[in-house]
């Protein structure tokens, strides 16, 4: 769908407000630099900041904490050192960023290794939304399983060929 | 952020609620021309509806940055708008290094293509998600074309009033890219729907047990 320069020319019906922000003048973001306006949390003493009861990781690029904060992941098993490790490079380096997503691998396997523990055997299809894709994507399902499936017994069948000889030999 | 002026060309990349209210913003401001890029029918076809832009799905076009100089005059637009980010489809060698090999902070087709598209001395506006890494996009013709690239998140306390005097007027109705209504409990089919793009959905809405009737 892409029209040409006539039917482009032929749209006849303009938007609905077309040009009610064309002045700069009347739009929130002009200038850059406008302080927000200020609201009833003005009324509020100012925040107290937050106590961590867990660690928190701080980027060496900043001073500190903002006031308040809270993550769902609290560092914690190898995926936590790993983190340990990153946050030591300045978010300008591989080193934090490469670790810190090999470490989120991580802690995917420990985390199905946690359920496992507590006897909770993780739905990972279901997770992953297969109920969407077998009610309105059924087509193109079966035919990446029938990909997978080819290519695995091609891959099978690769092996064996390659096997066979050196067995014959030994 | 696109600094739009009246009679200006715009072209909004990706057609997601974003980009639908990307190119709405642009309608607003005044744009002479708003044309909406996607690879999916289904969202260009409410896209066009919902903003007035004019659709254009890249899957149709060999190479889409040509399409943009061609219809400008060989000039290209004035403002790009990219609301595409990471996932963005159209390339082979962005998918494969950003998306299935982790190379690169996700796929920058889009806003490669912004970037080629843009006229001499315009004006790039990222608003899509990308990875904190790095990404392969041609910052050399940045230079050469002295464009003005600006990037940030929503200001959300900061535009929430004007928008709701645009929904007063009767310009903008944001309940009508509320595709899909799901229970919170089905949140990973939720999931799935929205990043496959599936059933025809633009945005869903979750729906938490405690005010299901």
């Amino acid at each position: 769908m892409a029209y040409n320069d006539q039917q482009a020319r032929n749209i006849l019906t303009p938007a609905q407000g077309w040009g009610s922000d064309a002045d700069p003048r009347s739009r929130p973001g002009v200038p850059r630099d406008k302080r927000p306006e200020l609201g009833p949390e003005t009324l509020y003493p100012n925040i107290q900041p937050q106590l961590s009861t867990y660690k928190v990781h701080i980027s060496t690029e900043h001073g500190k904490l903002p006031p308040v904060f809270g993550t769902s992941a609290p560092p914690s098993g190898l995926s936590g050192m790993m983190r340990d490790f990153a946050y030591k490079f300045s978010e300008g380096r591989f080193a934090h960023w490469l670790t810190l997503l090999a470490a989120d691998r991580v802690n995917v396997l420990e985390g199905i290794i946690s359920d496992l523990r507590s006897g909770h055997i993780p739905n990972i299809p279901k997770e992953m939304g297969i109920g969407a894709e077998l009610k309105y994507n059924k087509k193109a399902f079966l035919l990446k399983v029938a990909g997978i499936a080819a290519t695995l017994i091609a891959a099978q069948r690769i092996y064996s060929h390659f096997k066979e000889p050196r067995e014959r030999l030994t | 952020m696109g600094e739009i002026k009246k009679g200006d060309t715009v072209v909004v990349f990706g057609a997601g609620p974003v980009g639908i209210f990307a190119a709405k913003s642009a309608q607003l401001m005044g744009a002479g021309r708003v044309m909406i890029v996607d690879g999916y029918d289904y969202r260009l076809e409410f896209a066009q509806k919902f903003t007035g832009a004019e659709p254009v799905n890249f899957r149709e076009l060999d190479d889409p940055v040509m399409f943009f100089k061609k219809t400008t005059d060989h000039l290209g637009p004035d403002v790009c708008i990219e609301a595409v980010g990471a996932e963005a489809d159209g390339s082979f060698l962005q998918r494969l290094t950003g998306v299935k090999m982790k190379l690169q902070a996700g796929a920058a087709t889009a806003l490669y293509w912004a970037i080629d598209s843009v006229r001499k001395g315009g004006v790039i506006s990222i608003v899509g998600v990308f990875g904190p890494t790095s990404n392969m996009v041609p910052i050399g013709n940045v230079v050469n074309k002295g464009l003005t690239i600006r990037a940030n998140q929503a200001s959300v306390r900061r535009n929430v009033p004007k928008l709701f005097e645009h929904i007063e007027a009767g310009h903008v109705s944001p309940k009508d890219v509320l595709t899909h209504r799901i229970p919170l409990e089905e949140i990973s089919d939720a999931y799935h729907l929205f990043s496959s793009k599936l059933d025809n959905i633009i945005k869903p809405v979750l729906i938490p047990p405690s005010v299901r009737h």
